[in-house]
């Protein structure tokens, strides 16, 4: 199905956000999750089933002032 | 000494982690500055550079407390969400909340921030919020569960140091309990220096070490004025008075006429 990550459109066999993750090599990864601007926190990734059309934010530390 | 939540901070320099040179200088102003606390953000990550996960192994090996921020948010529910995120990612309920209301000057939300504020407080956060000097802002942040305040002194990466003096001592008169911090606009030692001099508990900077020639010495330079500031703060300052005064004793001066 199609979702997009980081705003960029993909397709995904994953049928959950944890899935998702593992796909993109980041399941291990210190980042934290949204889909459709709402925050998912890491102990739900894995019952969190995505649909198509999903927006999913994947963010990770970054330089910041 | 007022302390953030508990915490008493090293050093009262807190110092952004965005644009250096290169990973190995930031970490050698941190390293000459011995700041207290680094603000650090998030970004999307994809999985390909993996660059967030290099940055966070670089910032933990700092050994410094770490503040997230919400830069770039622009409404309630884009901070609340941010701040979330951050809270599981950096694993601290610190948060500096920013909600920016202009494009042009950065300057903050209030309106949006204080509804923020108040939302995460609610929920567990420590919220540092990025204000201006406004008093009656300032009371309403308080009200919503803040307990430090960080008024800008000029906008953000602007460099011109404390804009509006008499509002961020009337801040500190107003407020004598609450941690203030100066948050942007810094841009030499010695506005850090008059910052602190006036009572402030701390300076956020970043683009003014970042930015500078050699950001490591920059960083030592503002260490040293920061701390400078302090302690004239607590050596408690004479009034200024337009008349002169000898500091040379009078009485026992010989009579050469």
């Amino acid at each position: 199905m199609k979702i997009t990550l980081n705003g960029e459109s993909r397709e995904t066999e994953a049928r959950t956000l944890a899935e998702l993750l593992a796909e993109i090599g980041l399941a291990e990864a210190k980042v934290a999750t949204a889909v459709n601007e709402a925050f998912v926190a890491a102990p739900a990734r894995a019952t969190h089933a995505l649909e198509a059309g999903d927006r999913i934010e994947v963010l990770a530390p970054m330089q910041g002032g | 000494m007022r302390s953030f939540y508990g915490t008493t901070l090293a050093n009262p320099l807190m110092l952004g982690t965005a644009q250096y040179p290169s990973p190995a200088i930031l970490a050698e102003a941190f390293r000459r500055s011995g700041a207290g606390v680094a603000t650090v953000s998030l970004r999307r990550e994809s999985g390909a550079d993996r660059a967030g996960q290099d940055f966070w192994a670089m910032i933990a090996d700092l050994g410094v407390p770490v503040l997230p921020n919400t830069a770039g948010c622009h409404s309630v529910k884009e901070a609340v969400t941010t701040a979330h995120m951050a809270r599981e990612v950096f694993d601290t309920p610190w948060i500096k909340l920013e909600v920016i209301g202009h494009t042009d000057t950065l300057q903050p939300d209030v309106f949006a921030l204080v509804e923020a504020a108040r939302v995460l407080s609610e929920d567990g956060f420590q919220v540092f919020p990025y204000t201006t000097e406004d008093l009656v802002v300032a009371e309403k942040l308080l009200h919503a569960g803040c307990e430090v305040l960080m008024p800008w002194g000029a906008p953000i990466g602007s460099g011109l140091g404390l804009a509006n003096e008499y509002a961020l001592r009337s801040m500190r008169a107003h407020f004598p309990d609450v941690p203030l911090v100066v948050d942007a606009g810094i841009g030499l030692p010695s506005h850090a220096a008059r910052a602190m001099e006036l009572g402030f508990d701390a300076v956020l900077l970043n683009t003014a070490v970042a930015k500078a020639g050699d950001p490591a010495m920059m960083a030592e330079a503002f260490s040293r004025a920061v701390l400078a500031g302090q302690a004239a703060y607590a050596a408690d300052p004479i009034e200024p008075r337009d008349m002169a005064a000898p500091s040379t004793p009078v009485i026992g001066k010989a009579f050469l006429e």
